[in-house]
């Protein structure tokens, strides 16, 4: 079939170009636009792949949570860009340098590349077949109940996420004024409200 | 299924953190964080209870998670250094401002997170170990969050540990793609078939064991220490320098032996050379500090450097020796800190070693318990110390590393200066201004305690060094 073929290298060229116009648009917010187009690519090629779950879970958080909250954190924040940007002509030739150091390194290693036999058989990925079994229940058999100790982790420590965030941001200042529902309840008649004889012609 | 029942102490460990939380959430505003410490002090030892009557060796959550006598043993280490360090704090965070239930509950996760590290069986739980132990504790050392430098330092903890923890994936994923698969077991299988390690598996070890020297402080990836003790709230550094060094130290000590147990000749030149360098590193950048926290950070990076001959050696004895240093380094310091944390003049905490002069006319009892713990950090017999560094030592020596043991003892001379600089600046110097009395109650029975065991370890030494051989033997079947 050509069209899943065409369809691959339409999606495939999109994400990375997306993806290099994401470092280097100049305005922030369309980075951010960039980056969304990059997850939605990123979505049809899974799309392609089969795991039309993992499509949707991408479409659905990280273009419609992440990617806002990260335009909102992009618009919000008074960041100069141009500045930022100042140091990297400066700090460019050592960058290359580095990176050359580590690409030939990189390809020592690929050159000298040696898998252990037993790795396919080790390796063996643990995708059921797709007519047995959907991909949200494959997907949900592997966090859910095989790697249950895993997922309960991440719980924690998000909880502690959210508890750092709290001790280190939250202040309770005094003098704010706030509801306190059960002082309104229990008020009674007598203690708000009294009643003034007025004398006629002489005002409160 | 799996089987929940050997991850009784953590699961209750985890239920009791939160449970604390809710306690303290829906307590009176303002109120002491007393009731948690204490209530967390006692899920601390429930926990130990649930660690030492625990029997067997099993495996479970398919391969992921591993309870043996090797990770018993550091789990009680790891659960006494944690609630000590509860009780340590508790005179400084009513007088510096720090009275928030939140500490004890991130010490209580904190220590989950140590569970999990020693537990671990494969790089995937190991990392959440190491993730859910150091979140909790970038937000101990930026507690204080009014004054600059603690949140420099947590600022500067967080950034340095989020840059190890890149290495490690990094190096995990290395593992990953050369042998195919992450848990220790398998990887151990693949590589047993193969005389020679391809260089991309070298490669990732390089990074693991990068990441993993991070976590334990070791030279050249040790910057962050001195900063962060420095600047942390005191009962903090205390915490820092206790149960997540003997967590971190126990973590690299299986995940450098069992999935490359048998390939020693690939790692033991890194390992060595983090040791040396660390012996040398802690033994004379000490000798310049005036805070006494500081010259803590460099003494904590030296032993971590003696700790790691024994994994050098990659021997069971080898293991014994480091299981038997972290014991009597996980007392000394709790010690130490103790008598740290007792240094002030009214309500202000100072810091320098100049303050301690003629601590020994105005404080008898803590002047000579520090002495006992400086004479014993510092290796003198017949104080525990020595026996510390005598096991590794020897354990390097049997595996034919004799350059290793040449050095660690010349260090640990070099190092004696700097400890026994600190006992004659309490028992020879004139007293300038006097520390306040009294130290109070817990830190007193702290100090005691440390400083009798520390002192008379050598009648029953015994204890200890065969608790720590059953221990190693579980890691060498």
């Amino acid at each position: 079939m050509i069209l899943p073929a065409l369809a691959f290298y339409l999606f495939a060229t999109i994400t990375v170009a997306c993806g290099v116009m994401v470092i280097a648009s100049r305005n922030p917010v369309h980075s951010v636009l960039f980056l969304i187009l990059a997850f939605f690519n990123s979505a049809g090629l899974f799309v392609l792949l089969g795991a039309e779950f993992l499509a949707m879970i991408l479409v659905i958080v990280y273009v419609g949570a992440v990617a806002v909250l990260f335009m909102f954190v992009v618009m919000m924040l008074d960041i100069n860009f141009v500045e930022l940007r100042q140091g990297f002509l400066q700090y460019l030739p050592i960058g290359l340098l580095v990176s050359f150091i580590l690409l030939v390194e990189i390809l020592m290693v690929v050159g000298a590349w040696v898998i252990a036999p037993e790795t396919a058989a080790v390796a063996a990925a643990p995708t059921p077949d797709p007519a047995l079994r959907s991909n949200v229940a494959a997907l949900g058999d592997l966090v859910y109940t095989r790697y249950v100790y895993l997922f309960q982790a991440a719980g924690m420590i998000l909880l502690v996420a959210m508890i750092g965030a709290i001790v280190l941001t939250l202040r309770s200042r005094p003098g704010v004024r706030r509801q306190r529902i059960a002082d309104q309840v229990s008020r009674t008649r007598d203690s708000s409200v009294e009643i003034k004889k007025v004398q006629p012609g002489q005002g409160v | 299924m799996h089987d929940f029942a050997i991850a009784l102490p953590e699961i209750f460990l985890a239920v009791a953190a939160m449970a604390l939380l809710m306690i303290g959430v829906f307590q009176k505003p303002g109120s002491d964080m007393g009731l948690v410490s204490w209530l967390g002090v006692l899920s601390l030892a429930v926990a130990l209870v649930l660690v030492v009557t625990g029997e067997g060796d099993s495996v479970s959550f398919a391969g992921l998670f591993v309870v043996d006598s090797f990770a018993r043993f550091a789990k009680v280490l790891i659960l006494i250094g944690s609630a000590a360090a509860i009780v340590l704090s508790q005179g400084f965070v009513r007088r510096e401002g720090m009275n928030r239930f939140e500490y004890p509950v991130l010490i209580l996760i904190a220590t989950l997170g140590m569970l999990m590290m020693v537990s671990a069986n494969d790089l995937i739980s190991l990392y959440m170990g190491i993730e859910l132990q150091s979140l909790p504790l970038y937000v101990l050392a930026a507690f204080k969050r009014d004054s600059t430098r603690t949140t420099e330092a947590g600022l500067k903890y967080f950034v340095l540990g989020a840059l190890s923890s890149g290495m490690l994936l990094y190096g995990c994923s290395m593992i990953y793609g050369f042998t195919g698969s992450t848990t220790f077991g398998d990887i151990a299988n693949v590589m047993q078939g193969q005389d020679k390690a391809g260089i991309g598996l070298v490669i990732g070890i390089v990074f693991l064991s990068a990441g993993l020297a991070f976590k334990v402080s070791a030279v050249p990836f040790h910057m962050w220490t001195p900063d962060v003790y420095e600047g942390a709230p005191s009962p903090v550094t205390a915490f820092f320098a206790t149960a997540p060094k003997v967590a971190a130290l126990a973590m690299f000590l299986r995940a450098m032996l069992e999935p490359f147990g048998g390939m020693e000749a690939d790692w033991r030149q890194i390992i060595w050379l983090i040791s040396v360098l660390s012996m040398l590193l802690g033994a004379f950048a000490a000798i310049g500090q005036h805070n006494i926290k500081r010259l803590m950070a460099y003494s904590s990076i030296g032993h971590v450097g003696y700790a790691l001959v024994g994994l050098t050696a990659a021997t069971s004895e080898g293991v014994r020796g480091v299981l038997v240093y972290l014991t009597i380094y996980l007392v000394m310091n709790i010690g130490t800190f103790a008598c740290i944390l007792a240094m002030r003049r009214g309500d202000r905490m100072v810091e320098s070693i100049d303050d301690l002069r003629g601590l020994a006319k105005t404080h008898k009892g803590m002047a000579m318990a520090l002495a006992i713990f400086m004479f014993s950090l510092a290796g003198v017999p017949p104080l525990a110390g020595f026996f510390g560094k005598f096991y590794v030592f020897m354990a390097a020596i049997n595996a034919g590393l004799y350059y290793l043991a040449v050095i660690g003892v010349l260090a640990s001379v070099v190092g004696a200066f700097y400890y026994l600089r600190i006992i004659k600046i309490m028992y020879f110097d004139e007293p300038t201004e006097p520390l306040s009395k009294p130290i109070g109650v817990e830190l007193g029975a702290l100090m005691a305690i440390t400083a009798f065991l520390t002192a008379a370890f050598f009648v029953v030494p015994g204890i200890l060094v065969d608790g720590a051989a059953v221990a190693a033997g579980s890691l060498f079947p």
